[in-house]
């Protein structure tokens, strides 16, 4: 069932424009960085002044940029779908009457979305890549220390911060899945994702707040750059992959309560 | 012709009830308001089984509980013998339904629908799936139109694929909301054929519909639902014999003859030139005789069992109001 919802996801049209869009962002950046000159110790997104020295750091580049609002609608889009969707075409009643099972049914829905939060940020890193290597010399990586690594060893680094800015997504992705099983109407379910992201944004930007911002899942996501310093830090990506844990264990439990017990009316 | 969707007395997991829907004290709110009141259904085994009633009367509800998508307020539900929700992983696979309308993804192909539907349950029998999807879009007529994207079907089409869902695997009961919404007259002919075909096989068919003269040319049994009550059930036959036979009288001189009618003790209503009226005890042969003693030209005079249209108004009420 879960290979059938899977190819139902990234059959549609609007997947897989979702899919292009993100992956023109690094490719957009790269371009620009290419033929406008780049901003030599300019105040650009972090890692795009390294992009001319290293076509590699343009993944790095493009993540950093779409990691703030590209991914995160993304993700609202998709996650804000999965139940609610299915209610709004009417086909929630049919896979039901199949029987799907409705924890079964949910269970695959959170797999799905959880690999299209590794697909959707995979995209942007390969387009980064493919892009940055075509209109810029390799070689080997600058630490954010000002050390080097031999390329190897870097790229296996910027692979495991683009795992880890996917990972950084299912906390917000197991929020769109529980608001999905309250409403029939997908659009809602998107917003209502969306605006309870930009909510934990402004949150987590005001000092007043300071006693919760351990606990707002976008926390940590900054995280991943610890990755790229000579000796890595882990305290940092550690809390983030905990952060989000916690986010999916409490929202997923409440989107199974809810769906579970929910008469279906559409 | 039926290889794949075998009889389902020779399915494996026969549950053998007598009853194939039976509910006892079925009861739903929609916050204070009583959709369905302590219906109790019983759908025999093998029937072809009419489900009437107004617009709101409940019976999309009833089905919706029938198949473990509401949860009753009150009340129980058997399926094939098999308590719902309970066993809905049991009975479910055995019932194939159209409820409220098909519902499909418009981005994939009707092909793609079925296989995206049937692959969705737990008990996936891969290896046949391709070949009991071409059997059930073989039987609503869709082989042709199967790999075109479901966005581009015509409401008649969409039904077919709907019916063709209910049809993917072999069912011993069918639940039909509407089955026949949408189609031209050549496509409600199929459908009745198809149903007909089907319940010879031995699948009881429940089937939900407005289109009276349908379930008077197939249903076997009946039930009238009206504001969430269940007024009326039964066999055909048994329903159209309770009510009282019917006379219908036509002719010019409409006044004298309702004052005829009226001193023999028949309550009249009248239409232009037809009056009606249920004659109950009256004999026939006295009232004509009177009529053409006093003067009334007759240009009509029958004496009929009433239509399935005439019963279902005399259980439900007249008039266009949907119920409350």
């Amino acid at each position: 069932m879960w290979r059938n919802e899977l190819s139902t996801l990234f059959r549609r049209r609007r997947t897989q424009a979702i899919l292009l869009t993100l992956m023109l962002v690094p490719i957009v950046i790269t371009l620009v960085v290419r033929f406008a000159g780049g901003p030599e110790g300019g105040d650009g997104p972090g890692f795009l002044s390294q992009v001319t020295n290293n076509g590699v750091f343009a993944v790095l580049a493009g993540l950093t940029v779409t990691l703030p609002f590209f991914l995160p609608m993304a993700v609202a889009v998709v996650a804000g779908d999965t139940i609610s969707g299915e209610a709004g075409l009417g086909t929630l009643r049919y896979l039901l009457t199949r029987p799907a099972g409705r924890g079964r049914l949910l269970a695959s829905k959170g797999a799905t979305v959880v690999v299209f939060c590794l697909a959707a940020t995979a995209a942007v890193a390969v387009a980064g890549l493919v892009a940055g290597v075509i209109l810029f010399p390799v070689g080997r990586i600058t630490t954010l220390s000002g050390d080097s690594l031999p390329l190897v060893s870097g790229m296996l680094r910027i692979s495991l911060a683009a795992f880890l800015i996917g990972v950084s997504l299912l906390g917000l992705a197991a929020i769109g899945v529980f608001i999905s099983t309250i409403t029939d109407v997908p659009v809602g379910a998107m917003a209502g994702t969306l605006a309870v992201f930009i909510l934990i944004g402004v949150l987590d930007a005001l000092p007043q707040t300071a006693a919760i911002h351990p606990w707002l899942l976008t926390n940590h996501w900054l995280s991943y750059s610890d990755l790229l310093r000579t000796h890595i830090q882990w305290g940092g990506v550690v809390r983030n992959i905990g952060l989000q844990g916690v986010y999916v264990l409490v929202f997923g439990a409440a989107a199974w309560a809810r769906f579970t017990s929910k008469d279906i009316l559409a | 012709m039926t290889t794949l969707l075998t009889r389902p007395s020779e399915s494996p997991t026969t549950t053998g009830a007598d009853q194939a829907i039976e509910t006892s004290g079925l009861t739903k709110f929609f916050g204070k308001q009583k959709v369905v009141d302590e219906l109790a259904l019983s759908v025999p085994t093998g029937s072809v089984f009419g489900f009437l009633g107004p617009n709101g009367s409940g019976k999309t509800t009833t089905i919706r509980m029938l198949l473990g998508l509401l949860t009753p307020d009150a009340g129980d539900v058997r399926l094939l013998g098999q308590p719902i929700p309970a066993a809905s992983d049991q009975a479910l696979p055995l019932i194939g339904a159209l409820i409220d309308g098909p519902a499909c993804y418009p981005w994939l192909s009707g092909r793609q629908n079925l296989w995206r539907f049937d692959a969705s349950g737990p008990d996936s029998q891969r290896s046949t799936r391709k070949a009991r999807i071409e059997e059930a879009l073989g039987r609503v007529g869709l082989t042709a139109a199967g790999d075109k994207r479901f966005k581009a079907y015509s409401l008649g089409m969409r039904q077919r694929l709907g019916l063709a869902n209910a049809l993917l695997r072999p069912r011993q009961l069918l639940i039909l909301d509407e089955p026949t919404n949408g189609m031209d007259p050549q496509g409600t002919r199929e459908i009745r054929h198809l149903i007909r075909e089907l319940a010879a096989d031995g699948t009881t068919v429940f089937l939900s519909s407005h289109l009276l003269a349908e379930i008077e040319q197939v249903c076997t049994h009946l039930a009238v639902m009206s504001a969430g009550r269940l007024v009326a059930q039964g066999s055909l036959n048994e329903l159209q014999a309770a009510t009282s036979p019917v006379l219908r009288v036509d002719t010019d001189d409409v006044q004298a003859a309702e004052a005829i009618l009226f001193a023999s003790g028949l309550k009249t209503t009248t239409e232009v030139n037809q009056i009606t009226s249920v004659i109950g005890d009256v004999r026939p042969e006295d009232v004509c005789r009177r009529l053409v003693e006093g003067g009334v030209g007759v240009r009509r005079f029958v004496v009929e069992r009433p239509s399935l249209e005439d019963t279902f108004v005399a259980l439900t009420g007249e008039g266009f109001d949907v119920a409350q």
